[in-house]
């Protein structure tokens, strides 16, 4: 492994509430990072007219969640999974369901419900946090965990299959989903009483199949997407420091290695798959409910999962940090060059082809913004030189 | 009938998935984009040749252009290393043979305008088969040595990544205006097409149901079937029983020593990838003769045929020549037959779960060898 041990790790005799503080001042601070996005940086932008940033705000922070979720299983494991997409569409349809036919079992309706942190500002009441508020959070977990429950199914062939295999799977597995969703009946119910009257466990095949899924409430916020963003990275930076983290690592660098070394191999790997389809199921659950999106399975086929690939890969594999700048700049780069539109996708495939001839390694490598040895690589002043990497 | 002729269809393409995968051990994902290169070259040359049908490409006066380019910065390149070298670079070599092979593709426009002329249309098919393969060749071999030879040492991820950026790269090109454009277009019909024989099924038999359909043996059928089991066997012929062959499988099994054996390796990859497009392009315009509409080049459905050429020859073993040909017929005629008892929307279940079943259970594919591991 190739990572400077982490300094920050748990020191022996530290007291009860010192641990206690150093393992939820984080999640604390990105709950506080997310209410100020909401609540300063969004009117701002908002009222200085760039209405559009903010929208961008939002993708880039779903990007930010997919990209860094699959930094786990690609970057960290070493294992190839293109079916990340699919994960994101079972978090999507699961929360989906769960949002619109309970909007209408619990208030009767599908308009928005929501409070001081969710999206438009005209459905808005009075409260941080309202019912259809805790609807919506709910409905993002229960996604996120159908999802790391596809990411089990889809972790458990890896008890037979390595590499470009395991990774065929995961592209059959994305493209089965895909076609499940599409072949349903394309009818939405959008009748109240007609929804009061049919069994709950009928309410799954009214998904909107080929057409899509429409009349979905818009709770997405600058608020959800960054809280489950951040968390995201916090997740993924706690776990590459962790002993999870480091067999992760292993499995990446030499499978036989770790294995006689005691990691359980097959294990690890199932974990790594159930975590980052935990989170691609979030973000799926925040894509269905953005603005302006009508949710479609056909969107969330292979080319997404590239899409996310390329992010992760154009990052460095295995960077946290490198996921997440790549994903911004995935983000906003194919907006930049909407004015040429024409040549806007040829412009982005030659990109990523010379990217990948001239610095194969990805933006960061392996290394981490964090790195000390980053800084040093960025700044020029080499102290101490490292042979090898 | 028709699942054995898609099946042909897609063994011929997932044959190119397999010889690069049993060569430089990566996905190919650009293969497809170079079968619907192969759909849209096919109707580009049959409107040169002066099939009356659809409105024409820009392309014919583009492809000309950049072949005179690549020939005069051949020819440059050539005179200045003879006089500065006293020998001609290998590069220019390269630029020339480009050059050279794609002014034989317009030639032979020529000579299937000719024949279209005098009325001999199956023969002008032949020709404009022939043409579409031979510039299919020429994008696979260009496309090998600028993306795919200087990643020869970097790792497979990488690889990986650039196939996928070349398969864009070729999407979005293909769909510009001076290509091929954006809009569906008809594909002419090049071959002829008629009943040959009907046999057997119920009577009143309709479609959909579980009545047993009568089979229709149709002649483009035929000729797709027939056209692409005769390039399977050429292929299998050239792979097995010559020289050249030994040194691709030599190469594949390891790559090394094939070179310590005197192999020269970068042609034989050169040659592979050449192949594999040569018969990605028989399928695309064997497969645009049989469903008539050409999509936009990126159309979802082009790539996921190619995905499911692809999953074809993952079941029948990567790497292995005949277990792709066997992977093809199986997926086709499985499509068929789904398609014609349950709905043609669940097709793509069926056919990537015979894929992960097979995985789970064969992890090596159908004729495939599951290797080792060693330390």
């Amino acid at each position: 492994m190739r990572h400077g041990v982490d300094q920050h790790a748990m020191q022996p005799g530290a007291s009860s509430l010192t641990t206690l503080v150093r393992a939820w001042a984080p999640v604390l601070a990105c709950l506080l990072l997310a209410v100020v996005l909401q609540m300063v940086v969004g009117p701002l932008l908002v009222s200085a007219g760039w209405d559009f940033a903010a929208k961008l705000l939002l993708d880039i922070g779903i990007n930010v969640i997919l990209a860094v979720s699959l930094t786990m299983v690609n970057g960290f494991t070493g294992q190839f999974s293109i079916g990340h997409a699919a994960f994101m569409a079972v978090g999507a349809y699961v929360a989906a369901g769960i949002v619109y036919y309970g909007s209408f079992r619990l208030f009767g309706s599908a308009e928005m419900a929501g409070g001081l942190l969710s999206s438009a500002p005209e459905g808005r009441q009075g409260a941080w946090l309202t019912r259809g508020d805790a609807l919506f959070g709910l409905s993002i977990l229960a996604g996120g965990v159908a999802s790391a429950g596809c990411g089990y199914l889809v972790g458990l062939p890896s008890l037979r299959l390595r590499g470009d295999y395991l990774a065929i799977v995961t592209l059959g597995f994305g493209e089965i989903v895909r076609v499940l969703i599409q072949s349903q009946t394309t009818e939405t119910l959008y009748d109240p009483e007609e929804i009061a009257k049919t069994p709950l466990w009928q309410l799954p095949k009214y998904l909107g199949g080929a057409l899509g899924f429409s009349g979905l409430p818009f709770y997405t916020s600058l608020f959800w997407v960054w809280v489950f963003a951040l968390l995201t990275v916090l997740v993924a930076y706690r776990i590459k420091s962790s002993t999870y983290g480091r067999a992760f690592l292993s499995i990446r660098e030499d499978e036989i290695a770790s294995e006689a070394m005691g990691v359980d191999t097959t294990r690890y790997k199932v974990r790594a798959f159930v975590i980052s389809a935990f989170f691609a199921g979030c973000a799926g659950a925040l894509f269905a409910h953005t603005v302006g999106v009508q949710l479609n399975a056909g969107e969330l086929g292979f080319v997404k999962s590239f899409d996310i690939i390329i992010m992760v890969v154009l990052g460095g594999l295995g960077s946290i940090s490198g996921a997440f700048l790549a994903a911004i700049i995935l983000t906003i780069l194919p907006e930049l060059l909407r004015s040429v539109s024409e040549y806007r996708m040829v412009a982005y495939a030659t990109a990523l082809i010379l990217m990948m001839l001239l610095r194969p390694q990805g933006l960061l490598g392996v290394r981490e913004i964090w790195d000390k040895r980053t800084w040093r690589w960025l700044t020029g002043s080499r102290t101490r030189k490292r042979g090898g990497s | 009938m028709d699942g054995l002729a898609v099946g042909s269809l897609y063994a011929l393409i997932a044959l190119g998935y397999t010889m690069v995968y049993g060569i430089l051990k990566f996905i190919n994902f650009a293969h497809s984009d170079i079968f619907v290169l192969g759909a849209w070259m096919s109707y580009t040359v049959a409107l040169c040749a002066g099939w009356p049908q659809g409105q024409p490409t820009h392309i014919a006066n583009w492809v000309l252009f950049v072949l005179v380019a690549v020939g005069v910065a051949g020819g440059v390149y050539a005179l200045v290393g003879r006089l500065r070298l006293g020998k001609i670079p290998s590069g220019a070599w390269t630029l020339l043979l480009v050059s050279g092979w794609g002014f034989s593709a317009a030639g032979l426009v020529l000579v299937a305008r000719a024949l279209f002329a005098a009325d001999q249309k199956l023969v002008a098919g032949g020709v404009i088969l022939l043409v579409s393969m031979l510039t299919c060749g020429v994008v696979g071999f260009s496309l090998e040595r600028l993306a795919y030879k200087p990643l020869r040492k970097a790792p497979r991820l990488n690889v990986l990544i650039t196939a996928i950026g070349v398969s864009l790269f070729l999407q979005n090109v293909g769909q510009l205006d001076w290509m091929f454009g954006t809009r569906p277009q008809g594909m002419p019909a090049l071959l002829p097409d008629k009943v040959l024989a009907t046999f057997g099924g119920t009577p009143g038999a309709t479609a959909g149901s579980w009545d047993v359909q009568p089979i229709q043996v149709r002649l483009l059928d035929v000729i797709a079937g027939g056209t692409s089991i005769i390039l399977m066997l050429a292929l299998d012929r050239l792979v097995f029983h010559t020289k050249l062959g030994r040194a691709m499988r030599a190469v594949s099994f390891n790559e090394r020593n094939a070179a310590l054996m005197g192999i020269p390796v970068d042609k034989v990859i050169s040659f592979t990838f050449v192949l594999g497009a040569m018969l990605a392009a028989a399928a695309g315009f064997l497969f645009g003769q049989k469903y008539s509409g050409l999509g936009q080049p990126a159309a979802a459905i082009w790539v996921l045929l190619g995905l499911k050429a692809f999953v074809a020859a993952v079941v029948g073993g990567i790497g292995n020549i005949r277990g792709a040909m066997l992977g093809g017929l199986l997926i086709g005629l499985a499509e068929m037959f789904v398609k014609a008892y349950q709905s043609p929307a669940v097709v793509d279940i069926y056919v990537f779960g015979i894929l992960i079943f097979v995985l789970l259970v064969r992890p090596g594919g159908l004729l495939g060898r599951v290797g080792v591991e060693k330390v």
